[in-house]
């Protein structure tokens, strides 16, 4: 098991220094002067070669792109003052250090993301289990349907239209905002409630779809028939040998779409006007910021492949075959 | 060739026409010999009402996207004139820039209503943004099922060193944050084709965006295609050929690529929706396609911005969305149900 999460985790080091190292490159052949974009409007030569000098781009791009790769292990210095270790560089536009604008905002992106999954696991898999329970009854029929249509709903489509009924004509609840969690957990949830309900709606019609039908598949496979034929209780048997089965295929689906999750999380921030790190990202790819760009880019590809690690982990705490090898 | 599908074909056939039409297969027996895989999954998808129904939306959204200027032209407007400008139109907008109709401003002038703000034409707007949605779609999806296919095709034959180092490529791009790579790369794509300074032309952004989308675009074909053909170069009709001494290239070409036709059909019916709705999210937070060029994706930008004064403006671009991207579902599903019954929903 040890083993299993070091091998993961260098991987993942090895991932993700290979993407750094790709954004870097690629941004790099933009015909741009980056000093001349943080200087501003009305900027005079000498300014522009202090703010070349400062920012490290006098070197040549390879030392920087070392700098750049040192600052992350062992932090760096500029002239504005000290990075700490895990230092993504510091904004050409604002002199911010880019993991301080992160931090600020990841926050909210965290509560999206992982708010919005709870949700759409516990409703999308209760529904599915209550459709593939009630085979080919009304309820089963209604579930079905209504997660193929809603399926193909779009975030920012249901969310104005959401937000029309609850907040601009009724006045039932506030516009989304987001109230850190430490502080007061009931306006945190209060705030995300709506952003989590519309974004959790569109996964949970894709995995109610999907656990129905891995539930049927299961309840026909042998084992399971076997335990109903000797006597043992349909519940019992539903849920501690069919639902087993069934999850192995759902959790390698949700692996795949952790990105998917990333980015539904991306467009809930623009349609709730909530500033997280999507909004972060296009930003700054707008203005050619390019460390905060990179910054964000090797961020969301660490919490991607940290999430799943923790997908794989849960793998092998379902199924026996994968731990005991 | 000899393929396994074939062979799964005639059975099934003998069956459908036992149930469909008894008294044809005592009369004519030699009809059941001369059916094509093609055909059955003709006949079978023919009988699934969802699979026509949602087959006919598609192409109805196709036809209405390939005659958007003969359309727009017998309906008098197009998506670029600010008609609250015009004198034609005197009490468009009203005083806050709203439109002054009930329903967003429908009419009979105005199908879909008024555009918020700027007065344009909904329904034209609509007709060229789907359009310029389909065509780039059907662009990226072509090209990443063509990278998605030779990769493929390349690791699955050739196996070995070659298999392993696209395979770890592959992973690579594969743990790209997708969505936040496209964001992040489209000013850079933009920027290798015209100098920050320039405006960028509408042509050369579809062309960005295509490339952005193309790069990030083929790697799941590639792992289907590649298992695929994994799974076929042992068999027997494949050793044979190679047995009778045909070229690598005949061989994929004849033998392999017959059999990996419909599993690449069915994941591009699902590609395609995948690739317009990743447009339309460029577009709608702003690093797709800018103004004035109609776009499905800046509708719901627009849309969410008057949203509180005008609800109206979104319904039709949203319903057309939702519409279009179910029908596209249903369809990838029982395309799938006709080529291979045996995996039910």
């Amino acid at each position: 098991m040890l083993q299993f999460l070091i091998r993961r985790l260098i991987g993942a080091v090895v991932i993700m220094f290979l993407i750094g190292a790709f954004t870097f490159f690629l941004f790099y052949t933009i015909p741009q002067d980056f000093a001349e974009l943080s200087c501003g409007k009305n900027c005079s030569p000498e300014n522009i070669a202090v703010i070349r000098e400062n920012l490290g781009l006098d070197k040549p791009i390879t030392a920087q792109f070392w700098e750049f790769m040192r600052g992350i292990v062992a932090g760096r210095d500029f002239t504005q003052g000290h990075c700490s270790a895990p230092c993504l560089g510091m904004s050409f536009d604002s002199g911010e250090f880019v993991w301080d604008s992160i931090m600020d905002r990841f926050p909210l992106t965290l509560s999206l993301t992982v708010g919005g999954l709870v949700i759409f696991l516990l409703v999308g898999l209760g529904a599915g289990l209550l459709a593939a329970w009630k085979r080919g009854t009304v309820a089963d029929k209604a579930v079905s349907g209504a997660s193929i249509v809603l399926s193909s709903f779009q975030i920012y489509f249901l969310g104005p239209i959401v937000l029309g009924i609850v907040v601009y004509q009724t006045g039932w609840m506030e516009n989304p905002s987001y109230q850190p969690f430490t502080e007061n957990p009931f306006a945190w949830a209060a705030g995300m409630i709506i952003p989590w309900a519309v974004m959790a709606t569109i996964f949970t019609a894709q995995y109610t779809r999907m656990s129905r039908s891995t539930m049927i598949e299961q309840l026909q496979e042998e084992h399971v028939r076997t335990a109903r034929a000797k006597g043992m209780r349909q519940r019992y048997v539903f849920f501690r040998y069919a639902w087993r089965g069934s999850l192995i295929p759902i959790v390698t689906i949700l692996g795949i779409d952790l990105s998917a999750l990333l980015s539904g999380a991306v467009v809930t921030e623009f349609t709730f006007d909530l500033a997280g790190i999507g909004r972060l990202a296009v930003d700054s790819s707008l203005t050619k910021d390019l460390p905060v760009t990179m910054g964000v880019m090797l961020f969301g590809a660490f919490f991607i492949l940290i999430l799943n690690i923790i997908v794989d982990l849960t793998y092998a705490y379902i199924d026996p075959r994968v731990r005991l090898s | 060739m000899t393929s396994p599908t074939e062979i799964e074909g005639a059975e099934a056939s003998s069956v459908l026409d036992k149930e469909s039409e008894p008294q044809g297969d005592a009369q004519e027996p030699k009809k059941l010999a001369g059916r094509s895989p093609g055909q059955l999954m003709w006949q079978r998808f023919k009988r699934d009402r969802t699979g026509v129904v949602s087959a006919c939306v598609v192409i109805f959204f196709f036809v209405v996207s390939a005659l958007a200027p003969l359309i727009a032209k017998v309906y008098g407007k197009d998506p670029y004139t600010l008609y609250a400008q015009e004198p034609d139109f005197p009490f468009l907008l009203d005083d806050f820039a709203m439109p002054t109709g009930s329903f967003g401003g429908m009419s009979g002038e105005f199908w879909f209503g008024v555009e918020p703000k700027l007065g344009r034409d909904v329904f034209t707007m609509l007709l060229y943004g789907v359009r310029t949605s389909l065509y780039m779609a059907v662009v990226v999806t072509t090209l990443c099922v063509l990278t998605g296919v030779l990769i493929g095709l390349v690791m699955g034959y050739f196996g070995g060193r070659v298999d392993y180092w696209l395979g770890r490529v592959t992973d690579f791009f594969l743990a790209f944050p997708q969505q936040l790579f496209f964001i992040a790369f489209m000013p850079v794509v933009t920027a290798m084709f015209v100098s920050p300074q320039d405006e960028t032309p509408t042509y050369l952004r579809a062309v960005a965006i295509t490339l952005v989308m193309w790069f990030l675009g083929w790697m799941g074909l590639a792992r289907l295609v590649r298992s695929s053909v994994l799974s076929l170069a042992d068999r027997e009709f494949v050793e044979a050929a190679k047995v009778s001494g045909a070229s690598p290239w005949r061989i994929v070409r004849k033998e392999i690529l017959p059999n990996i036709v419909t599993p690449i059909l069915v994941q591009a019916t699902y590609i395609l929706p995948g690739t317009i709705l990743s447009i339309a999210f460029l577009s709608y937070i702003g690093v797709g396609f800018v103004e004035p060029t109609p776009d499905w994706g800046r509708m719901f930008a627009i849309g969410s911005e008057v949203y509180e004064q005008d609800p109206m403006f979104m319904f039709f671009p949203g319903v057309a969305l939702v519409v279009f991207v179910l029908a596209f579902n249903l369809l990838g599903d029982s395309v799938r149900d006709a080529f291979d019954p045996k995996t039910g929903r």
